[in-house]
């Protein structure tokens, strides 16, 4: 039986965890893509988490620009959105992203850490509905927008 | 290769019909859940596939434009494993003003794409 302390990443977990968004965050970004990305845990709701992808040079997509590329936008709101249905469902259930659309309002200001909230709306036996924004400070003035789906792969979400 | 690419790893692989085919191998930096994918690092993939395919069409026809997305809808297919992953991208319409790109990620099998992706970009005029 793993727990955080033996626990490598979020999927060692056993289904059904009782879901802690801090911990489960320390999990996803300790290894892997995430930890790469240097992804961190700012904060929660019942159905939603936040995330922040703190800018770096390595992660830039158009030197001349200093703007970061769109990939690690795309991984912040998956993990983020990712992390609200667990939220929300309450338990750790072993999940796949089915889809994500992402729609760029504008570029993130380079330099800027970027802030992804993702945020869980439905969730059937079998599929979590999700949306969220990514900002770099003003949550009104959103960086992209972004919906999906994941579908709970072991086990189900109610 | 842009900063990002490079430091995943990525590279432009080989031409397919005047398409460039980008390949990146398999690393801790690239994974999710143990032993796969992240679908985010799937999709920067799938989306520099479409950055590529489109410039090579715009230099086809000689013309010179910045490139800025609109947004991308990635469909998961199959779970990606610790092997190398491909990724193509194809320019479905190209107007004055935007573009509409598919790309495709694939690893040993070719004919069973692990994820699609739609991209729209704008364009507008270089300089």
């Amino acid at each position: 039986m793993s727990d955080e302390t033996t626990a490598k990443s979020i999927h060692d977990l056993p289904p059904g965890f009782a879901f802690d968004p801090p911990m489960a965050a320390r999990l996803m970004t300790r290894h892997g893509h995430g930890g790469w990305l240097g992804l961190d845990y700012r904060a929660h709701g019942t159905d939603w988490v936040e995330l922040s992808l703190p800018w770096r040079e390595e992660l830039v997509g158009l030197s001349e620009t200093g703007v970061l590329a769109s990939g690690p936008i795309i991984s912040l709101m998956d993990n983020a959105t990712s992390m609200s249905a667990w939220t929300l469902c309450g338990r750790f259930v072993p999940h796949a992203t089915l889809d994500l659309r992402i729609d760029y309002m504008r570029a993130a200001v380079p330099g800027r850490m970027v802030i992804g909230r993702g945020e869980c709306y439905k969730l059937t036996r079998t599929i979590a509905f999700i949306r969220g924004i990514a900002h770099d400070g003003d949550p009104a003035d959103p960086v992209a927008h972004v919906t999906g789906t994941f579908m709970a792969t072991h086990g189900t979400y109610l | 290769m842009p900063p990002y690419g490079a430091a995943l790893g990525i590279v432009t692989d080989h031409d397919e019909d005047g398409n460039p085919v980008l390949s990146v191998p398999f690393s801790e930096r690239m994974m999710g859940r143990p032993g796969f994918l992240h679908g985010g690092a799937m999709s920067g993939l799938m989306e520099m596939a479409a950055f590529a395919a489109l410039r090579a069409e715009l230099d086809r026809r000689g013309e010179q434009m910045r490139l800025k997305p609109v947004n991308i809808q990635v469909e998961f297919m199959r779970g990606g494993t610790e092997q190398t992953t491909y990724a193509m991208g194809k320019v479905t319409r190209a107007g004055r003003r935007v573009a509409l790109v598919n790309a495709e990620a694939w690893q040993d099998d070719r004919s069973k794409p692990i994820a699609l992706a739609q991209m729209k970009i704008l364009l507008s005029p270089a300089g």
